[in-house]
């Protein structure tokens, strides 16, 4: 009988005083949640898509609140709309947000560009990628099976013609495909580019040109051909210097080989503005 | 002295790896491997855990327990125990070191009275150690785990970019994985008496 009662009083005055230091603790230790952090957190998007350089809403949410010098205008999922709310939430002035999109720098496809083997793997281009630098001759080339497809949650980015291209009208700026791309061939550019450079290949002109029919081939006639200095053939491969850019078009009419877009690239966010 | 516990340190980690040859500890072991950020993020929490539990739970066997002869009341002790410890180190943690918080917290909750922390605790004294070889086989138990979910988690790394038959995707190809892995490690028996003898 005693035994009985001896295991009783050891467990339940265990288990009293395990539950007693913890209700204490929790009443000493408890920290403060900062009400404005929730509110500036609840305000954000939630994409946790990093780009505003806190990697997660919860981390830029903790710098806003903590520091009066973070800015409002990082979030660029969130765009004007989220950007106006922060600067309500934190009293900092409202800055307008450089919206931006995502651009795949390949023009490459299965009718440009030639094929190194015959592949049967894993269809994901990660894989495909760690075969040999890729499916494609050109190893800057896009690999074509989608990672970014399944990565982008706004669904912009379809494949064509064995390429990724993506639809920068319904493009965010989240820069989630960016960072799943194992070739590192998907860029930024802020929303308001005329034009982009879609190969990112550093091959001479000929090896290139023998590589992919789309490729920049480091010829210069774009250099020549830009009233603004903007665009300059650095390593094979032209670059373009956007501050200097002014959208007139030109490098891309000269270019033998197509491989400057001339477009409207305006994304989501600015697209009802036109 | 030295010696005893070169021996224990050392066999916890390689020879009787708890989750490789005594297969506990198995559910984070596939479950947290995915990345090896995660697997390191949780392999250190649990050296962190175990190391606690150990220290509180061996003298409360040996002072309170064995005294009144009610060494049954073992497993619910132990466990009532370290879960309650886990989480008052949780709070403690928020309060005092929020950095190492964040880089452990989402782990600590789940370890709580994860088989291999109560496995530790019991074991070490089923093997009748002192408190310091307690100590330092909790050690390298925890060191082993870690070493354990690092190299599984090369391994399934390796896993997602091969064609894995369809029915095999998943659990199943991770176990066969596990379990290869853990064959391999039948490999360092007997490496201790040749490494002291």
């Amino acid at each position: 009988m005693t035994g009985i009662l001896t295991a009783l009083i050891l467990l339940s005055s265990s288990g009293l005083i395990c539950g007693a230091l913890l209700a204490v603790a929790s009443v000493f230790m408890s920290t403060e949640k900062d009400e404005r952090e929730v509110a500036i957190r609840a305000a954000l998007p939630g994409v946790n898509c990093g780009a505003c350089g806190y990697g997660t809403c919860d981390g830029y949410a903790a710098a806003l609140a903590s520091d009066n010098t973070v800015k409002t205008n990082l979030c660029i999922p969130g765009a004007d709309s989220v950007a106006e709310k922060l600067s309500q939430l934190t009293g900092a002035p409202f800055e307008s947000v450089v919206e931006r999109i995502a651009y795949v720098k390949c023009g490459g496809g299965c009718s440009q560009t030639v094929r190194k083997y015959q592949y049967e793997g894993c269809s994901t281009c990660a894989a495909a990628n760690m075969l040999y630098g890729g499916i494609w001759e050109c190893e800057w080339a896009c690999q074509g099976f989608g990672d970014c497809v399944l990565a982008c949650p706004e669904e912009a980015i379809s494949i064509v013609d064995g390429m990724a291209r993506i639809n920068t009208r319904k493009c965010t700026g989240c820069g989630i495909c960016v960072s799943v791309c194992p070739k590192g061939i998907i860029e930024m550019f802020d929303d308001s580019s005329r034009v982009i450079v879609t190969c990112s290949n550093h091959d001479k002109g000929a090896a290139a040109r023998k590589k992919c029919k789309k490729s920049c081939i480091a010829c210069r006639r774009c250099e020549k051909a830009c009233p603004t200095d903007a665009i300059k053939v650095e390593d094979n491969l032209a670059r373009i210097n956007y501050e200097l850019c002014t959208g007139c078009g030109e490098c891309a009419k000269v270019c033998p080989t197509g491989c400057i877009e001339y477009s409207d690239f305006r994304g989501v966010h600015n697209i009802n503005k036109m | 002295m030295i010696k005893t516990l070169t021996i224990i340190f050392v066999s916890s980690i390689l020879v009787d790896n708890y989750v490789l040859t005594r297969f506990l500890g198995i559910c984070p072991f596939l479950g947290v491997s995915r990345k090896l950020d995660q697997a390191v993020g949780m392999g250190v929490s649990v050296i962190f855990v175990m190391l606690c539990a150990t220290a509180v739970t061996w003298p409360i066997q040996i002072f309170i327990l064995d005294k009144l002869g009610l060494g049954y009341l073992q497993t619910l002790v132990f466990i009532l125990v370290i879960a309650a410890l886990v989480q008052f180190v949780e709070i403690t943690l928020k309060k005092f070191l929020p950095s190492l918080h964040s880089a452990l917290g989402v782990y600590l909750p789940l370890i709580t009275t994860n088989c291999i922390v109560l496995g530790v605790a019991i074991n070490n004294i089923t093997d009748g150690y002192n408190f310091l070889e307690s100590i330092v086989s909790s050690l390298g138990v925890g060191i082993g785990f870690l070493f354990a979910m690092v190299l599984f988690s090369g391994v399934r790394t390796r896993l997602e970019n091969t064609g894995v038959p369809e029915t095999f995707r998943g659990l199943p190809i991770t176990l066969v994985a596990a379990s290869i892995v853990s064959l391999s490690f039948y490999g360092f028996a007997g490496v201790i008496e040749g490494m002291l003898s």
